[in-house]
């Protein structure tokens, strides 16, 4: 069934159930909320620290809204049931930590190949394996850009606040349902579980998308072609006479399996890559702080983003030049504002929480221009202000000391 | 293009076939060819449009059944969890058939949670098992379904496991209709597709199904008429298979309704609920303030 989440019945819902103003309220219920906002209607989840809480606030507040929550025996069947409720029509949308998410990837990988609008959200918890179960982390960005196999194309957006978890899941729902892709929230196990205030706007506020449907029967017949000239096809949901054949095995325009001819994959799985190319700018979003005379950049995301800045403010104050840029769509990768940047700057520090992942990405864009030093924390305990800002200091210190040779 | 307008003038059934897909890519005597056309019949004369219908399959030899084979909205998903999607398509349409065709070691090898949960659920799908006792696709390796002592390409000495036995297994998981047939028994498979299409909650038709490539040829039955053959000697009914013991048992299939009670279904009461909460909190139009 269709539900767009902007239909007047649902605002009413919206208005009545959730009035605009200040709450106080976890990460996890933030994204919950930003879903219900976003006009999700389908959650299919499995519970798993620190995650669980964003099942148990859709098993709560999807019913008032008309819609559908349901547990699935396991994470497998979870991404299973969401994509199978994409198809007719509905925004859904699964949760889960590590462990869960390493078990999605099958079915991920499936839906990114049928081109199937999804909100996975990921919420971080120190690995590998069970970990620290309890203890949020950064370990999952590249999980989350190849988790899957094969050539694949992905978006993946990382929050910093509890009200960003609320906007940045709705901007989620926005890049999945434009593009028919997969989107995954990388979230975190500390603002997850950390209360903040958070304003909950009024729902007419809230712009939100929804997917392409076919104008007629003939664009039905191309679930996968460029009918319009933009690579996104329409989506030609289940329940409307279409016949439509979706597979997750190579297919041609009009969905049917074709794996002897080379060229039948070729033109496929590029238009998936080339789709997001050409609608990079759509999709790419970044925050910059005190940039425009940056000597030493910090590049941070998610959770490591707040005592990045609170470090670059310090600094700041000591006239070290520091600035900073938080990638929040974290792929794409925001290669090349950060290129740009790298050529103002005389060294760029990466603080995230695990060994070096984002880091990598960044010395690849910058090649050997600079140097890029890592500033990695693992335990569970968030990096802190004075830790960055110790680096900051080193790091200026080493740049006086040069220019003085 | 000549072998499909064969098909098409020959064929009653043709109609519910997607002529691009076509000719199958099904071996010369595979059962798999009995089963789409004991479906086909049964949409046909239960007069199911197919605009009401939703197939869902998995991987394998059997998933290719009825995907791309079947004219219908079809989802071809990834081994072993056809069921899982199928439960998020049900929700989203309650009032289209949810059917997934597919086979022994999809369904209940590497799906075996999916289809026993979906049946606890009580879900309204239609599940068309077809057990072939092997993984076919892949050429012929064990399967949790094949026959003790069987010969494999991953059993070449014996099978030393006991298959397991799926319709039992579904139905005390607490189905509304579970089934066993066999490709021989094509009308009683017939008829016990419409009634598994017409119960309301979780059902399904195990179909005993030859693959004479696979498993025939290494098991001393090359041809499908031996394979035919075999499934009808040893073929026993419910109620006869009562007063047998395990060892007169073993080896026989057991065929016959299992199972044929409607209980609470998953959709409804699922539905059902959001009207509760929906009065509970006064949320209906005419509370509005």
């Amino acid at each position: 069934m269709i539900i767009r989440g902007d239909e007047p019945e649902q605002i009413r819902l919206l208005k009545k159930l959730y009035p605009k103003g200040n709450y106080f309220m976890q990460g996890d219920e933030a994204i919950a909320y930003g879903a219900l906002f976003a006009g999700c209607r389908f959650y299919a989840g499995y519970p798993i620290t620190p995650a669980s809480e964003i099942a148990e606030t859709m098993a709560r507040e999807l019913p008032k809204l008309r819609g559908y929550y349901i547990q699935m025996e396991d994470e497998i069947g979870s991404i299973a049931a969401v994509v199978g409720a994409s198809w007719t029509g509905l925004k859904s949308m699964t949760a889960t930590s590590g462990p869960g998410f390493s078990l999605m990837q099958e079915n991920l990988g499936y839906a990114v190949f049928t081109e199937t609008p999804l909100v996975l959200v990921d919420v971080q918890r120190s690995g590998p394996s069970t970990g620290q179960a309890t203890k949020g982390a950064q370990g999952d960005f590249f999980q989350a850009r190849w988790g899957t196999h094969g050539d694949h194309p992905i978006i993946a957006i990382s929050p910093t606040s509890v009200e960003d978890s609320f906007w940045e899941t709705i901007r989620a729902f926005n890049l999945s349902e434009k593009f028919r892709i997969p989107v995954i929230l990388l979230a975190d196990g500390i603002i997850g579980h950390t209360r903040e205030q958070i304003r909950i706007p009024d729902p007419e506020e809230v712009e939100i998308v929804y997917r392409k449907l076919p104008a007629n029967e003939e664009e039905a017949k191309y679930p996968f072609g460029d009918v319009h000239g933009d690579l996104i096809p329409p989506m030609p949901i289940f329940g409307n006479g279409y016949f439509t054949h979706v597979t997750g095995s190579t297919h041609k325009e009009n969905g049917l399996r074709d794996v002897y001819t080379p060229e039948v994959h070729d033109r496929l799985v590029r238009r998936l890559h080339k789709k997001m190319e050409v609608h990079e700018k759509e999709i790419q979003k970044w925050e910059e702080y005190y940039t425009d005379d940056v000597e030493i950049l910090l590049v941070s995301w998610g959770v490591s983003a707040r005592p990045s800045l609170g470090a670059v403010i310090e600094t700041r104050k000591r006239g070290i030049k520091a600035g900073l840029i938080v990638p929040k769509t974290v792929h794409p990768f925001p290669g090349k504002r950060i290129r740009e940047l790298s050529k103002k700057a005389h060294v760029i520090l990466v603080p995230e929480m695990n060994l070096g992942q984002m880091i990598l990405e960044v010395q690849r864009v910058v090649r050997k221009e600079i140097p890029v030093i890592g500033v990695n924390k693992i335990g569970g305990v968030p990096l802190t202000v004075e830790e960055i800002l110790k680096e900051i200091e080193s790091s200026a210190e080493r740049s006086r000391h040069r220019s003085a040779d | 293009m000549c072998m499909a307008k064969q098909i098409y003038t020959k064929y009653k059934m043709a109609k519910y076939l997607r002529k691009e897909a076509l000719p199958t890519a099904l071996c010369p005597g595979c059962g798999g060819g009995t089963v789409l056309n004991a479906f086909a019949n049964a949409i046909d004369e239960l007069k199911i449009d197919p605009r009401e219908l939703v197939v869902v399959s998995g991987i394998g030899c059997s998933a290719w059944i009825a995907s791309p084979y079947f004219l219908a909205d079809t989802l071809h998903t990834t081994h072993g969890r056809a069921i899982a999607f199928a439960t998020g398509v049900k929700v989203g349409l309650p009032d289209k058939k949810v059917v997934v065709i597919s086979g022994d070691g999809d369904l209940a090898g590497i799906g075996g949670n999916h289809l026993i949960h979906a049946a606890r659920r009580n879900i309204d799908i239609t599940v068309i098992l077809v057990n072939n006792f092997i993984y076919g696709m892949t050429g012929g390796q064990v399967a949790p379904t094949t026959p003790f002592g069987a010969i494999t390409t991953t059993t070449p000495y014996r099978n030393i496991e006991h298959p397991l036995k799926i319709a039992e297994t579904v139905a005390s998981a607490g189905a509304s209709y579970v089934a066993r047939w066999t490709t021989f028994h094509v009308y009683q498979l017939i008829e016990s597709i419409k009634k598994a299409l017409n119960v309301k909650g979780f059902s399904l038709v195990e179909v005993i199904s030859q693959c004479p490539v696979q498993f025939g040829r290494r098991n001393r039955m090359k041809t499908p008429a031996e394979m035919l053959r075999w499934f009808s000697k040893n073929s026993i009914s419910i109620s006869k298979a009562k007063n047998m013991s395990p060892e007169e048992l073993e080896g026989k299939i057991v065929i016959g309704e299992f199972v044929n009670k409607e209980k609470a279904e998953f959709t409804e009461e699922l539905n059902k609920l959001i009207d509760e909460v929906a009065q509970y909190y006064s949320l209906g139009d005419e509370d509005a303030d």
